[in-house]
């Protein structure tokens, strides 16, 4: 008798029609993971890959050695954060389905992992955003104005007109150009981090990867480099799930948790439930504060849900169940903190409707506003000639002449199409 | 015969070759279950099981080296890149690897990959989304690389493709999938069905690689492109004859030739062509320094000096990424390429 190898196929638990399973999620108990110090080694913590940190329990109350303490204000700017970027989000879907711009993603179910960890940083610390990480640019203070203006490429997109919706940067804000190429600020956050040692400061690097990407050979890169120099990093894996069609299975989810290569690569990994507020921003804090001990990178597992579809291209209704969102075990972030706040005697569902009702008027207000400086359909936009400015710091003869040709252009072949009008001046 | 889009050609290009011959595998992104962010592979997986067509992690160079390894024994892998804008991963593998496979193990190892993968723009993509890196991979010795205009020659080059025993890239533009679009993203969009090469027989039939295809016969000039190109230049013929704002009306006989197999390329065709007529415009939608159109041009020059009447023209996507806002400034449509046909006949 021969025995013959057959090829394994990852499956999820469920397809659409089926009913949704979440029993391959491994959830410790609130409290239950022992907090170590930060110094300690690497080897020595290896069971944080596999257990998951969590604070508050099935009542929404605070508990354990991660509890991180938060006054009820910090937990309140939390908790509006999250319900901002909730509402900015759906803003920006109806925008998208009225045709005003190409395309969106919304990170719905995702905010706290953006939220809770930006707040645990210093405004010094460098991110490196993926495309699903909106809730680091509310936190950092930008004016949605300036959010929405990216997302319509008009006359005042800091992009100029360049990049697809959701491409933010901030270079003042400390937020890294985004890519639409999976991964590669990964290590790019490392090399970040890697300067800020050679020069001996202290602010420390953070980027954000999703389940899926974290196949990307930038993803083992990146680990590689962190480990190696020791580099002051935080290495976050939003493990949402679901990459596009693809369950986390396909990027190694089935045998072994996605924390659990930190400790491959002699960093340790933390799984934490990415859904509660609490416990991200702690595992953040202890993870800065390791890398700022000179303790080296940490690996973080962000254990959280795509309640929406990849993207207003994607139709999640074909490949995985309907409801399923309903399902998730680890509940909403804004539900949690809510349910939380209110139980501390901190918080009201009055205050939650009034705070609601003020942000999606400050929403739609700036909404009016950033529409009013252009859309990508009806213009105006930047003159197109822009396009040419910042290909290099200084634009060569060859760049100057095709400029020229397309304005000439332009001018004599009405080249630009109706409707869009163009202006020169933001 | 039956209609189809081009979608629909590449699926039942992967279909029937699957069918015949049981070596052959389609691997990607979300190509599986899903059936692909374009719907190319749909159907496939549940008609061949997902050891045949298989959903793979998102990782370009996994998938191309994976691709390389099947290869070598003896499958005959299809991988899908979901973007041309996203094989850059996966650069090593093709360039050191498979395109040299063959020539430093003196023949003895070889894989027969196809890489399939959408490209170009006019889909508001941005610079993720839209590229043509074509000439990138044209100028790497050891693979071909193919870019189809139409139904009927998509499903009969990737046929060819995948037949091949040298590895092939497989250009699919993207803004010609569901319908011929001529430049003008204002007109409502216009299925396959008008089209006589949305014609397409239902079962196994090949297109060479290796040969250009003649569009439309002409004395006063040759036209060559690819791809979404050569429904520019069809449309940039019309709009030249009729005029538009700016271009005065001009009686002119174009030859168009779809280049179809970027390498090997067609010589000969190009070549008769421009020979007969002593006149050329070169069209493609990537940028222009080092493009492909570089190499045509070069090739024209060196075969047909003696018979041109004007210095050659080059209509291309501008050289800066693809720019989200500005695309259809980007993009070299029909006026931008009816200019050059004035151009080149105005020349002595």
């Amino acid at each position: 008798m021969t025995q013959r190898s057959r090829l394994h196929v990852p499956h999820p638990p469920a397809r659409p029609g089926d009913r949704p399973d979440f029993s391959y999620v491994q959830i410790s108990p609130a409290g239950a993971v022992p907090r170590p110090e930060v110094t300690t080694p690497a080897r020595e913590m290896e069971s944080l890959s596999v257990e998951m940190v969590r604070v508050l329990d099935d009542d929404q109350r605070a508990t354990g050695p991660w509890n991180p303490h938060l006054e009820p204000e910090d937990l309140q700017v939390g908790l509006r954060h999250m319900v901002l970027t909730r509402i900015f989000d759906d803003r920006m879907q109806r925008m998208q389905r009225q045709g005003k711009t190409s395309f969106y993603m919304k990170s719905t179910g995702e905010e706290a992992v953006s939220v809770a960890a930006a707040m645990a940083l210093r405004p010094g610390d460098m991110l490196f955003p993926a495309y699903r990480n909106q809730g680091l640019q509310v936190v950092r203070g930008r004016n949605l104005v300036d959010l929405m203006c990216q997302c319509l490429s008009n006359t005042r997109d800091m992009c100029k007109g360049r990049q697809m919706p959701v491409m933010y940067h901030s270079g003042t804000g400390n937020l890294f150009s985004i890519s639409g190429n999976l991964a590669t600020q990964f290590p790019q956050a490392v090399g970040w981090a890697m300067a800020a040692a050679i020069k001996g400061e202290d602010h420390i690097a953070a980027t954000w990867t999703g389940e899926g990407s974290s196949a990307e050979a930038d993803f083992h890169q990146a680990l590689t480099f962190a480990s190696v120099y020791g580099a002051p990093v935080i290495l976050n894996i939003v493990n949402n799930q679901w990459a596009i069609s693809t369950f986390q299975g396909f990027a190694g989810g089935e045998h072994s948790t996605f924390a659990a290569r930190g400790p491959g690569y002699g960093m340790p990994g933390i799984r934490v439930d990415g859904n509660d507020f609490l416990a991200v921003y702690a595992v953040t804090q202890w993870a800065a504060e390791r890398a700022r001990k000179s303790a080296g990178a940490t690996l973080v597992e962000l254990v959280t849900y795509r309640a929406a579809a990849h993207s207003t291209s994607d139709d999640p209704s074909r490949y995985r169940p309907r409801d399923e969102w309903k399902a998730w075990p680890l509940g909403d972030p804004i539900d949690r903190l809510r349910k939380h706040l209110i139980d501390l005697g901190e918080w009201s569902a009055e205050r939650h409707a009034a705070l609601e009702k003020e942000l999606e008027t400050h929403v739609t207000a700036c909404w009016k506003e950033a529409a009013s400086y252009g859309t990508l359909t009806e213009g105006p936009r930047l003159d197109p000639a822009t396009m040419f400015e910042d290909v290099y710091a200084k634009m060569p003869q060859h760049l100057v002449k095709q400029r020229e040709e397309l304005r000439e252009l332009m001018e004599t072949l009405k080249l630009t199409p109706e409707p869009s009008s163009t202006a020169r001046d933001p | 015969m039956a209609h189809m889009n081009m979608v629909q050609a590449i699926n039942s290009a992967m279909d029937i070759m699957m069918e015949r011959d049981p070596r052959v595998v389609v691997l990607g992104e979300d190509v599986g279950y899903f059936g692909g962010v374009f719907r190319c592979t749909d159907g496939l997986q549940r008609k061949y099981g997902e050891r045949r067509v298989i959903d793979t992690p998102i990782a370009e160079g996994g998938i191309v080296a994976a691709a390389i390894g099947m290869g070598v024994n003896g499958l005959k892998p299809v991988a899908e890149i979901q973007f041309a804008d996203y094989i850059y991963p996966a650069f090593d593998q093709v360039v050191s690897e498979l395109a040299r496979l063959r020539y430093r193990s003196a023949g003895e190892f070889s894989a027969a990959v196809t890489i399939r993968t959408p490209c170009g723009g006019g889909i508001r993509g941005g610079q993720t989304h839209s590229q043509s890196p074509e000439g990138i991979f044209t100028h790497v010795s050891g693979i071909k690389v193919v870019m189809p205009s139409n139904p009927f020659d998509a499903k009969g080059l990737l046929i060819s493709s995948i037949e091949d025993d040298d590895p092939v890239v497989f250009f699919e533009p993207k803004r010609i999938y569901n319908g011929p679009f001529d430049g003008d993203p204002h007109k409502p969009a216009t299925p396959w069905t008008t089209h006589p090469k949305g014609e397409v027989p239902d079962g196994y039939f090949t297109v060479p690689i290796g040969k250009a295809e003649l569009v439309r016969p002409g004395k006063d000039l040759t036209i060559l492109a690819y791809g979404t190109m050569v429904h520019v230049a069809e449309a940039a013929v019309r709009l030249a004859a009729a005029g538009a704002p700016g271009l005065e009306p001009l009686a002119v006989d174009a030859e168009i030739i779809d280049v179809r197999t970027l390498a090997p390329l067609d010589v000969e065709t190009v070549c008769e062509s421009v020979c007969k007529t002593g006149r050329c415009v070169v069209v493609h939608e990537a940028t222009r320094f080092s493009g492909y159109g570089a190499e045509l041009v070069a090739t024209v020059q060196e075969e047909c000096f003696w018979h041109l009447q004007a210095p050659i023209q080059r209509v291309t996507g501008w050289d800066t990424p693809y720019p989200h806002a500005f695309e259809w400034e980007y993009f070299p449509g029909p006026q931008r390429v009816a200019a050059a046909l004035h151009k080149v006949m105005k020349a002595a």
